[in-house]
């Protein structure tokens, strides 16, 4: 790679890094109620809801409300994709969405994945990319953010009952936090050549004399919450390597920024809330180490070109650029391909499918570890927690005390749910996914271990949440459709259950002073430590399968074997 | 006071080895397996193993296949043969503390009066009988003396060898089942019912069968039971996801994949860990009501310690003569000598012995002397020596003493006076002081001697994390002073019970967990207000009850050692957990290549110990997977070392050792199994 690639690189984790504290803050105020510029608009809401702001939530009353609002919004979502034809805003006349298609959209949108088994440009009509996926783009992520922040407050308390008010996170996370953000964004895309109108696709007459429709519609508002929400469901069907979704080198910038920077932020949130901001940057650092080590392999595979090409003789000095988008080249593809399977978003500006074995190693790896390397907005966060309480557990007792984790004790309980947790990703996975693989192998496009490897990524974006795609796999089939749309339902709720059931056994602990004796978890052994477990954890669950798909691939690469 | 210890048990009793070894295979009850899961499990794929083995006997695989079977059985018998030793020393350990006890027989009697009595054996004792004891009898049972006095053999338990005074009432009535009365008659009512005493509860702690699992146990194996789902997925599906390249895997290496994934390693040293821990209590003579207050050990925060006999020597020492100003040194000295001859306290020796040395003073030859001794009342002693009256004790009573005498109304205490007490307590003396007739003459400090050593131990403390605070009745000047040359990081001066437990009540509440020991009734409820109090066995029979240990050799300082107990026994389980899960990594290096080699002969680039066939390889690991078990059973016993040092450095430590060991090692360890089995020709 040139010095150009790694300067790109830098800056990007600089730029990230510099953020996180401003952001950080700026959150933790708004969660601890500080931030009031939208006050009326706040009180208004609330008192149109019925949400009294002063009554807090035991951990199922705040459960059971969420699952509640998001069954509402997956009812909503479902309904206007079957009645978009009958609706206003549908200039290009879309029908209605094929039921089992709007039910895994829906799911998909309601579990801040966006996995798409459709075009959006020659599916849906704006009304349903607007009321529909980009307010699910919102609340979805806001609904991560309140389940972080709930757990982040059983730390943060001590003999306490309640977590917080899941209506009342959900609205200041979407009023101070994401529709600020996503409008300065969007208006930043507009002005860097997005489109944003709700015009007819127009018709335009190639060189070549041939007719070419033009795709259009609101996009910019779309995709300013896409990035920034860990969504990652695109306005078109190539997602940000559309130029309308992706204009230039500058929006290439800001969009992967926009990737990583909430959720790279809610550790400095968690650190702020906590009292003890090391706490968060310990998290920070051992989430940044695991980015680092992925986007050094991504680039380091990518930049070498397809051995088979470099013996036909091809020209091989730009690497593998294969489906890839010229414009951004090497490195912002490698960068945006780890960053969106890091941050669980799932939007892409590049072919995850057409990278190199070990390349394509490293997304697919980002999602099998539990999508906490910075992960989705809040989801990542949590998730990583439930991983601190492991390692804490198995490491604090090396110290001689009964584990604890910010003077809260781990205890059977703690380890029941984390563990609980944990089993989704094996479960869904790996089960689901030989379910695939035995019961619909037609749908895999290649044979061998590259065909193995497009199952593999599929089941993993799924129960990550993430998104992204290995293409070639055929998603939309009814068995398909239906296992990915349990291993969306798994890899959401049967993490946020037992997220929120461990806020409500640690906020009725005491705080144990820390001393001396104290297992120190904000100091660089607290984060090899953290980072050695979770690739122990998803090493042990995943090395048979990955030895099977990508790690074998590479092998019968260098012997010559292509798929 | 000496720590008797029992005796030193060999690691490997021969004994116990044997009695271990016929016990591991009675424990493949599955009954009693059913209680570790993750044993449990293994057995149940060692009988599916073997199954299969039958089914395919002939068939390729086979005498690979036997082997992998024998394996599979020889891990759950090693699991069971860790646990059966460590039970085996626990119960050699419990056993002479037991001793004298089921032979005892018991006098009951229908009320303290009564001289009837009803002979039965100590077994069928009850809570609330009368027993009647007399010079000879072995006490038969836990209880209080409510009537008498005698003198009591406790060696049988404490191993100290003079008889110990036990009468009713006050701090010294509690008798311990199985002591000897020497001399005299006492009325004991027993407190415990049949198997309910201290050392019953003590030997159901180091029994496997009947333990009860400690909190963090239980924790420990949730963690172990979901790992071991994890690696139940990750197998059941593994035959799906290789179908794809048209690989078939024989059910006998998916069983030894799983097994050698699954934590066996600690899943089968985890009890013995536990018992070892209960162990290593009961050789320093402690006993523990329950797993779960040895577990708190380890989790202190501060350290409750009696001033007297834990910091301090019990005795104090004369150090110097403070003489008013209108008095000789020498006729102080000469009064505190008088007046102190014939007591016969070290405080008194020491004042002799400062006279002695200072002046040359020597007994007089002649005259009559009447010593008065100390009385709780006056708060003073002395003695009548030609006609006049030499006293030493509190400046209050003296004080009052004297103005009685001169026929002065008793008032204030003299400036002068006062000065030199405080110059006493101020370094934390005691000032003691001495009068002549109506006269007042001056002070004799005696001084708090700090047990040698103790400050070092306060320092390591501190380097753990751990608070000491020093518990005295001392005011609080001369509390300071002796805190401070003691290096305690606080103290409760003129403490009494209420302020005790008010104390640790404060401390609770700020969420840190309190130690402690005590011995008198008055500690009963501070003792059951600690996380982990400690009951001394001198104490009464209400500190015992109250407390969640006895300490048989009844010496404070002990409790220090009880807290590394806790700690080593966490750490212990800790590490061996951490090693455990590191293993994974090289099984899979050993196991996956072999799995898929046929169908992708490229694999063979993760073979990196180059193990010589695939069946050798699977063979291997399975092998190393029941040998560690084996090679372990030591570290599981004695525990892991543990040095004081801060967590940090400890996790350092132990990370390097058992995290990176615990990767380095099965490298290493398969690869000379393999050799060893491809040489031989079993693969």
């Amino acid at each position: 790679m040139d010095a150009a690639g790694i300067l790109q690189i830098l800056i990007y984790l600089a730029v990230i890094t510099a953020l996180t504290p401003l952001l950080g803050g700026y959150m933790a105020k708004v969660y601890e109620g500080q931030a009031r510029f939208l006050g009326p608009v706040e009180r208004g809401l609330y008192k149109m809801c019925g949400v009294d702001t002063a009554r807090e939530q035991h951990w199922t009353g705040y459960a059971l409300s969420l699952l509640a609002f998001n069954l509402a919004g997956w009812a909503l979502l479902f309904g206007l994709q079957r009645l978009q034809g009958m609706l206003p805003l549908n200039p290009a006349e879309m029908a209605a969405v094929p039921p089992d298609l709007a039910f895994n959209t829906a799911i998909s949108f309601m579990t801040n994945t966006n996995w798409q088994s459709y075009g959006g440009e020659s599916t849906l009509s704006y009304l349903t990319q607007m009321v529909g996926l980009t307010v699910q783009n919102f609340v979805s992520a806001a609904t991560g953010m309140a389940v972080l922040v709930a757990l982040i407050r059983g730390f943060a308390r001590a003999n306490a009952r309640t977590v917080g008010n899941f209506y009342v996170d959900l609205v200041r996370t979407t009023l101070y936090i994401l529709l600020p953000l996503s409008f300065v964004a969007a208006l930043f895309l507009v002005w860097q050549g997005m489109p944003q109108n709700f015009e007819p696709y127009t018709t335009a007459t190639t060189l070549e004399g041939a007719n070419q429709v033009i795709a259009q519609g609101p996009v910019a508002s779309q995709v300013a919450i896409k990035q920034l929400g860990s969504n990652g469901g695109g306005f078109f069907n190539v997602n940000s390597s559309h130029p309308f979704e992706n204009p230039t080198p500058l929006s290439n910038i800001v969009e992967m920024t926009f990737l990583l920077m909430l959720a790279a932020a809610l550790t400095n949130t968690f650190g702020r809330m906590v009292k003890d901001q090391r706490q968060g940057w310990a998290i920070f650092a051992a989430m940044g180490l695991m980015l680092v080590i992925g986007l050094g392999v991504a680039t380091w595979a990518e930049t070498h070109a397809n051995p088979a090409m470099v013996a036909a003789g091809m020209d091989y000095a730009m690497g593998n650029m294969e489906g890839k988008e010229v414009r951004f080249g090497i490195a912002n593809s490698a960068i945006w391909a780890t960053a969106t399977t890091a941050a669980s978003n799932g939007s892409v500006n590049s072919m995850h499918d057409s990278f190199m074995p070990l390349g394509g190693l490293v997304p697919m790896v980002n999602m099998l570890l539990g999508e906490v390397i910075f992960g989705g907005v809040g989801a990542g966060l949590y998730g990583m927690l439930i991983f601190v309480i492991v390692a804490v557990f198995i490491a604090g007792l090396m110290v001689g005390r009964t584990p604890e984790y910010l003077g809260k004790k781990i205890e059977a309980k703690e380890v029941k749910l984390a563990m609980l947790a944990l089993l989704v990703f094996p479960i869904s996975v790996l089960g689901l996914g030989a379910a695939s693989l035995l019961g619909a192998p037609g749908a895999i496009q290649d044979s061998g271990p590259h065909g193995l490897s497009e199952v593999l990524y599929a089941f993993a974006s799924a129960t990550g949440n993430n998104g992204s795609a290995f293409a070639g796999w055929t998603g939309n089939t009814l068995l398909n459709n239906s296992l990915m749309g349990a291993a969306l339902l798994l890899g959401r709720f049967v993490v946020i259950i037992p997220a929120l059931a461990i806020a409500g056994a640690v906020v009725a602990k005491k705080v144990v002073p820390p001393s001396a004796g104290t297992f120190p978890t904000h100091g660089w052994l607290f984060v090899v430590l953290l980072v050695g477990v979770i690739a122990v954890v998803g090493g042990l669950t995943f090395f048979p399968v990955l030895a099977l798909g990508p790690i074998v691939e590479h092998l019968m690469l260098g012997a010559g074997t292509l798929f | 006071m000496s720590i008797h210890r029992p005796k030193e048990l060999s690691l490997f009793d021969a004994a116990i080895l044997g009695q271990a070894a016929r016990d591991a295979v009675v424990k493949l009850d599955p009954r009693q397996l059913i209680k570790n899961p993750v044993m449990f499990a293994t057995g149940l794929v060692a009988v599916l193993s073997t199954a299969l083995t039958i089914r395919d006997a002939g068939s390729e695989h086979f005498a690979v296949m036997v082997q992998i079977s024998a394996w599979l059985w020889f891990t759950v018998l090693f699991a069971n043969f860790a646990e059966a030793i460590a039970e085996g020393r626990g119960k050699a350990q419990a056993a002479a503390l037991r001793g004298t006890k089921s032979s005892a027989v018991a006098k009951k009697v229908a009320s303290v009066e009564a001289r009837d009595f009803q002979t039965l054996p100590a077994e069928k004792l009850k809570a609330g009988d009368l027993v009647v004891c007399e010079a000879g009898d072995v006490i038969p049972g836990d209880g209080d003396v409510v009537a008498g006095i005698a003198t009591v053999d406790e060696s049988a338990i404490t191993g100290e060898s003079a008889p110990v005074i036990r009468e009713s009432g006050g701090d010294r009535s509690a008798v311990t089942g199985g002591t000897r009365v020497v001399s005299d008659r006492i009325v004991v009512q027993i407190t415990t019912n049949p198997g309910e005493s201290f050392l019953d509860r003590m030997i159901a702690l180091v029994e496997g069968a009947k333990r009860q699992k400690t909190p963090n146990e239980i924790a420990l194996t949730i963690l172990l039971v979901g790992m071991s789902l994890i690696f139940l997925i990750v197998v059941a599906t593994l035959p799906g996801w290789a179908s794809y390249s048209g690989t078939a895997i024989p059910m006998v290496f998916l069983i030894a994949l799983f097994v050698t994934l699954i934590p066996t390693t600690i899943g089968g040293l985890l009890s013995a860990i536990g018992i070892a821990g209960m162990d290593r209590l009961v050789k320093f003579n402690v006993i523990s009501k329950s797993g779960r207050s040895v577990e708190a050990a380890g989790d202190i925060d501060v350290l409750l310690l009696d001033k007297t006999g834990t910091i301090t020597l019990g005795a104090r020492q004369a150090a110097e003569f403070l003489p008013l100003s209108n008095v000789n040194e020498r006729d102080l000295a000469e009064a505190a000598y008088l007046s102190s001859l014939a007591d016969d306290t070290p405080e008194g020796k020491s004042i002799i012995a400062l006279a002695k040395s200072r002046f040359g003073l020597t007994e007089p030859k002649n005259g009559a002397m009447t010593f008065i001794p100390f009385s709780a009342h006056t708060r003073m002693s002395g003695v009548d020596f030609e006609g006049t009256e030499i006293r030493k004790g509190a400046s209050d009573s003296i004080t009052a003493y004297v103005a009685e005498k001169a026929g002065r109304t008793p008032g204030g205490i003299p400036k002068e006076l006062v000065l030199a007490v405080e110059r006493v307590a101020k370094v934390g003396g005691t000032p003691l002081v001495v009068a002549k007739g109506d006269r007042l003459l001056g002070v004799i400090h005696l001084k708090d001697i700090i047990k040698p050593g103790i400050r070092e131990r306060f320092a390591t403390l501190r380097a753990m994390g751990i608070k000491t605070v020093m518990i005295t009745g001392d005011n609080p000047l001369t509390a300071a002073a002796i805190a401070a040359e003691a290096g305690v990081d606080d103290f409760l001066a003129e403490a009494t019970p209420e302020k005790k437990l008010e104390l640790i009540r404060d401390y609770q509440k700020g969420g840190r967990l309190v130690a402690m020991c005590g011995d008198g009734s008055n500690d009963a409820p501070a003792l059951a207000q600690a996380d982990v109090g400690v009951a001394m066995n001198t104490g009464t029979q209400a500190a015992r009850e109250a407390g969640n240990m006895v300490d048989l050799d009844s010496d404070p300082t002990k409790l220090i050692e009880i807290v590394m107990i806790g700690k080593q026994l966490l750490m212990s389980r800790g590490s061996l957990t951490t090693f455990s899960i590191a293993n994974d990594v090289a099984k899979y290096f050993a196991i996956i290549p072999a799995l898929f080699l046929a169908s992708y002969p490229q694999l063979q680039a993760l073979n990196v110990m180059n193990l010589a066939s695939p069946q050798s390889a699977i063979l291997s690991a399975i092998i190393f997977n029941a040998l560690i078990i084996i090679a372990l059973i030591p570290l599981a016993l004695k525990g892991v070392k543990y040095r004081p040092a801060s967590a940090e450095t400890l996790l350092r430590r132990n990370l390097l050792v058992y995290g990176v060991g615990g990767l380095a090692v099965p490298f290493i360890g398969i690869k000379v199994i393999d050799v060893l089995v491809a040489t031989l020709g079993l693969a």
